[in-house]
C-alpha cells in the first residue's frame, strides 16, 4: 500500500488507542444538561428560550449571534431551568442554558430511521440548499476547532475550491471516536462527502486515513467503489497529520501559505469525518447537531469506551460510566494528550468540539522539570509549520512582540510537537501560545485602527465633496 | 632631522585643515537643543521606568518642553520624582504646576491560600500571562490574583514581592513610586494606582470578581458579592457597585471606614490606620429597635421577609457562616 505524509516536521507519540475496538455505546441521558452559548469560533449564540420553557430534543435553544456563529439545539427534552453562567473547559464562567431533563421526546421533523438516503435520490438538493441546511442545523467543524461549517462551504470569491479533503486521520493519541464512526457509519460518511462536494461544486473528494487504521481503510475502500469520485488516501502515521494544512500537504501535495491564507486558497476544503456525518444527518435526516461520538479513555480507567453522547452531558457522568476516576493524581483533558485542554472541573459539559475525555494518571499527569536549552534544535525539525520554536518561545518570554511577528508566530498551530520532542522539557508551547495571543491582539488592534482611520478619511472626503 | 620635518609639517597641516573643517561643520550643522533640556533632565530621577508614558526620562523632558510652548504642563507627571521634580521642572520652564496627589499601587485581591481554596493544580510555565491565557488558574475565581509574580518581575524599584504565606503580592509603599509597570503587567487588572491618602491611610475594595453572588461565595471567603451594604453605609456617595463589584472613589472617600464595618465578607481593606475598625454587631446595629430578634435569629428573619434583602445584609453579622445563607437565598430567588 503506497502511502504519503506531510513533508515538514512531525513527531511520533505513542498511539495508546486502547478503545479502538470497543463498539460505541449510547450514553445515558443526563439529569441536567448544560449548553454553553459559545461552542464555536465566533460570536456567542443568542438564547431564544426563557426560563420555564418546555423543550424537546432538537428544539432551537439559541440562534446564531453573527455571521461567524452557529445556532445551538437542545439534545434533551425537558424544562429550561435557568440561563446562567457556568464553568467551561477553560475554567472561566461563561453564559449557559441549563435544562432539567424530563423523558426523551423528539421534535417531529427529525427522521430517526436508519434508512440510507443517497444524494442521487434527492435532485432538489442544490448547493445553496445544502449550505442553508448545514447553517440552520448548527453544524460546526467536529475535529475540535468548531469553525462554523457553512462558512467553510462558501469560500471567498478570490479562492476557488477544487477538491474536498475529509480528515479521517485521527493522529492524536488515545482518541478513537472518528475511527469508530468510520467503522460504524461508512455509508453515511460517504453520502456526507457527496453532499459536501456538491455544496462547494467540486467533483473530487479524498478521505485521508492513517495506516494505523487498516480496517477503516479497507472498509471505506470497499464501500467507496460506488463513489468513483471519492478516493481513499492511506497516509503514514505521523502527528499532527490531522492539522488541516498538514493534511492538504499530505493528500494533494500543496502547501498552504502563511496566515491569513486558508486551505481553500490552494483549492482544498478540509472537513472532518465527524462533520461529514453530521452534514449527512442534517441535510438528509433534518437532525440538528446535538449529539456526537466521544471517546472516554485513560490507561488507568477500569472501563474505557466510546460513547454516542448528547451534548450538554457533564463529563463526570461519562467518567463514572467508565468506572470513575482512578486513584492518584489525575489530569482530565478535553481532547487528547497533545492538544487537549486540561480541565479544572469534571462538571464541564460535552460540547460540539469535544471528541474525547482523556484521563492521565500519576506520572503521565505531571510535567517533567524543565532544564536549560541545549540548542539541539530538535524542536525546529519537529515543527510542522517550519518555525523555530526555541526562538519564538524566548522572544515571547522577553515580550519582544515585534520580532515575534516577524518570525511568523501567528503561523503556529499549537500542536505541541516542539514541547513533546524537547529533551530539556522546556515549556516552549506555553510561551509561544501566550506570545501568539498577544501578537494576534496587536494585529487585530492595528487592523481596527487602520479601518477606523480609513473610514474617517472617507467620511471627510465625502463631506468635502458634498460642499 | 630633515626626515622628521616633512612628516611633522604634513601631519600638522592635515590636523589644521581637519580642525578648521570640523569647526565649520560644528557651527553650520549644530543641533539646536533647547538649553532647558539638560536642566530638566537633571531634575528628573533618570530611572527610565516609562511610568510617565514616554520612552525614558529624556523623552519626558522633551515632552515637557513641547508642552511648555502651549503654556501648560497638564497631563504630564513624573510619579517617581513626585511633586518635587515637577516643581523644579515648572520653575525651569517658568510655569506653575498643579499639585498632583502622590499615588501608590494597591493589590485588589485578598484571595490567599486560606481564603480561596485551590481546586486544581497548574504545573505549566509559571507566569501570570501564561496561566491567564490557559484558563482560570488553580482556584475557582477567574478574576483573582494568580500569584506567579509578573508584577514582581515588572517592578524596577523592588517595591513588590510575593508573600510566600498568602501567595499574594505585597507592596512596599516606601519604595513604590506609582510608575504603573505592575498595573500593565497584571493580566487580570488587579493592581490599581490609588492616592496615597492622608498619613498613608487608604481604604479600598480588595476584590475584582465580576461574577454574581452565589458563584463568588463559593470561590473565595473574602469576595465582594455586590450586596450594596457599603453603598448604604457610605455617607459621602463614594462607593458604587458596577458589574457585581463595589468600588470606592478615593477622591470622595473621607476614610471613615463605615463601609469596612458593615462589609459581611471582609472584602474592604484599610492600611496605616492606628486602630483596627470595629465591626458592627447585628444587635448593636439598630439599638433603637429592641423588638428585633437576637443575633442568631436575624438571618432567619431576613429569609421570611425576603424583600428587604439589602437592609438584611447591613444587619447580617460578621460571622461568614451565618451571613452566607440569606445572601445566597436572595440571589437564587
Amino acid at each position: 500500500m503506497k502511502s504519503f505524509t506531510f513533508r515538514i516536521g512531525g513527531v511520533h507519540p505513542d498511539e495508546n488507542k486502547i478503545t479502538a475496538e470497543i463498539p460505541t455505546k449510547e450514553a445515558e441521558l443526563p439529569k441536567q444538561a448544560i449548553f454553553p452559548l459559545s461552542q464555536h469560533i465566533g460570536a456567542p449564540a443568542k438564547p431564544v428560550v426563557q426560563k420555564g420553557d418546555k423543550v424537546k430534543v432538537g428544539t432551537l435553544l439559541a440562534e446564531a449571534g453573527g455571521f461567524v456563529s452557529a445556532p445551538i439545539f437542545s439534545s434533551v427534552s425537558g424544562t429550561v431551568a435557568k440561563i446562567d453562567a457556568s464553568v467551561d473547559a477553560s475554567g472561566y464562567r461563561k453564559p449557559v442554558i441549563i435544562i432539567n431533563v424530563e423523558g426523551d421526546e423528539w421534535e417531529e421533523g427529525i427522521d430517526r430511521s436508519d434508512k440510507l438516503e443517497k444524494l442521487s435520490a434527492h435532485p432538489e438538493l442544490t448547493p445553496e440548499e445544502i449550505v442553508k441546511r448545514v447553517r440552520d442545523n448548527g453544524i460546526v467543524g467536529m475535529g475540535g476547532a468548531c469553525f462554523p461549517t457553512a462558512i467553510k462551504l462558501t469560500p471567498p470569491p478570490t479562492a476557488k475550491a477544487e477538491c474536498v479533503i475529509i480528515n479521517g486521520v485521527e493522529c492524536e493519541p488515545y482518541i478513537t471516536s472518528d475511527y469508530r464512526l468510520m467503522m460504524e457509519h461508512p455509508d453515511e460518511i460517504l453520502v456526507g462527502v457527496d453532499l459536501l462536494m456538491k455544496a462547494v461544486k467540486v467533483d473530487k473528494g479524498y478521505i485521508g486515513i492513517e495506516t494505523n487504521k487498516p480496517k477503516a481503510i479497507e472498509l471505506l475502500e470497499e464501500k467507496s467503489k460506488d463513489y468513483p469520485h471519492i478516493q481513499i488516501v492511506p497516509l503514514d502515521k505521523k502527528y499532527p497529520q490531522g492539522g488541516e494544512k498538514q493534511l492538504v500537504d499530505a493528500v494533494i501535495r500543496r502547501q498552504v501559505p502563511a496566515p491569513p491564507a486558508i486551505p481553500v486558497n490552494v483549492g482544498a476544503v478540509v472537513q472532518n469525518v465527524g462533520t461529514a456525518f453530521a452534514v449527512y444527518q442534517a441535510v438528509m435526516k433534518h437532525k440538528p447537531l446535538f449529539e456526537r461520538y466521544v471517546t472516554v479513555t485513560g490507561k488507568k480507567l477500569t472501563n474505557p469506551g466510546n460513547f454516542l453522547v448528547r451534548m450538554g452531558t457533564p463529563m463526570s457522568q461519562l467518567i463514572n460510566a467508565c468506572g470513575g476516576l482512578p486513584e492518584g493524581d489525575n489530569k482530565i483533558l478535553a481532547g487528547g494528550p497533545m492538544m487537549g485542554k486540561a480541565l479544572p472541573s469534571i462538571e464541564v459539559p460535552i460540547v460540539k468540539g469535544t471528541n474525547s475525555v482523556t484521563v492521565l494518571t500519576d506520572a503521565d499527569a505531571h510535567r517533567k522539570e524543565p532544564s536549560p536549552c541545549i540548542r539541539c534544535a530538535k524542536c525546529v525539525s519537529a515543527c510542522p509549520m517550519g518555525l523555530e520554536p526555541y526562538l519564538l518561545a524566548t522572544l515571547s518570554a522577553h515580550q519582544d512582540w515585534e520580532r515575534d511577528e516577524q518570525e511568523d508566530i501567528v503561523s503556529c498551530i499549537e500542536c505541541g510537537s516542539c514541547q513533546f520532542t524537547c529533551p530539556a522539557h522546556r515549556p516552549l508551547l506555553d510561551n509561544i501560545r501566550a506570545g501568539k495571543q498577544t501578537v494576534m491582539g496587536i494585529i487585530r488592534e492595528r487592523a481596527a485602527k487602520a479601518k477606523a482611520e480609513a473610514e474617517a478619511k472617507k467620511a471627510a472626503e465625502e463631506q468635502k465633496a458634498a460642499k | 632631522m630633515d626626515f622628521l620635518i616633512t612628516p611633522v609639517i604634513i601631519l600638522g597641516a592635515i590636523g589644521l585643515i581637519a580642525a578648521v573643517v570640523l569647526f565649520a561643520c560644528s557651527k553650520k550643522f549644530a543641533v539646536k537643543e533647547d538649553p532647558r533640556l539638560p536642566l530638566i533632565n537633571e531634575a528628573l530621577p533618570q530611572a527610565n521606568c516609562g511610568g510617565c508614558g514616554f520612552p525614558g526620562c529624556s523623552g519626558f523632558a522633551s515632552a515637557c518642553i513641547k508642552a511648555a510652548e502651549s503654556g501648560s504642563l497638564d497631563g504630564l507627571n513624573c510619579s517617581v520624582g513626585g511633586p518635587k521634580a515637577m516643581g523644579q521642572i515648572a520653575d525651569i520652564l517658568g510655569l506653575s504646576v498643579a499639585a498632583s496627589t502622590p499615588k501608590v499601587a494597591v493589590v485588589r485581591c485578598n484571595g490567599s491560600c486560606a481564603n480561596r481554596p485551590k481546586i486544581a493544580k497548574y504545573d505549566g510555565l509559571q507566569t501570570c500571562r501564561t496561566v491567564n491565557s490557559c484558563g482560570a488558574g488553580e482556584t475557582a475565581c477567574g478574576f483573582g490574583c494568580l500569584g506567579c509574580g509578573d508584577c514582581v518581575a515588572a517592578c524596577k524599584f523592588d517595591a513588590i514581592h510575593i508573600n510566600p504565606e498568602t501567595g499574594l503580592p505585597e507592596m512596599d509603599e516606601n519604595k513604590c513610586v506609582a510608575c504603573g509597570a505592575c498595573v500593565k503587567a497584571c493580566p487580570r487588572n488587579i493592581i490599581e494606582l490609588r492616592p496615597q491618602g492622608i498619613k498613608g491611610r487608604r481604604v479600598w475594595v480588595s476584590c475584582v470578581n465580576k461574577e454574581k453572588g452565589p458563584a463568588v461565595l463559593k470561590a473565595c471567603k473574602v469576595s465582594c458579592i455586590a450586596c450594596g451594604a457599603c453603598v448604604k453605609a457610605c455617607k459621602f456617595d463614594a462607593i458604587t457597585v458596577e458589574n457585581n463589584v463595589a468600588y470606592i472613589d478615593a477622591e470622595k472617600c473621607k476614610l471613615c471606614r463605615a463601609c469596612e464595618a458593615v462589609c459581611p465578607r471582609d472584602a474592604i481593606r484599610d492600611i496605616n490606620f492606628p486602630k483596627p475598625v470595629e465591626k458592627k454587631k447585628p444587635g448593636a446595629e439598630k439599638p433603637a429597635t429592641p423588638a428585633k430578634p437576637a443575633a442568631e435569629n436575624a438571618p432567619k428573619e431576613t429569609i421570611n421577609t425576603n424583600s428587604t434583602s439589602v437592609d438584611a445584609k447591613t444587619e447580617t453579622p460578621k460571622n461568614d457562616a451565618v451571613a452566607e445563607k440569606p445572601i445566597e437565598l436572595k440571589k437564587e430567588a
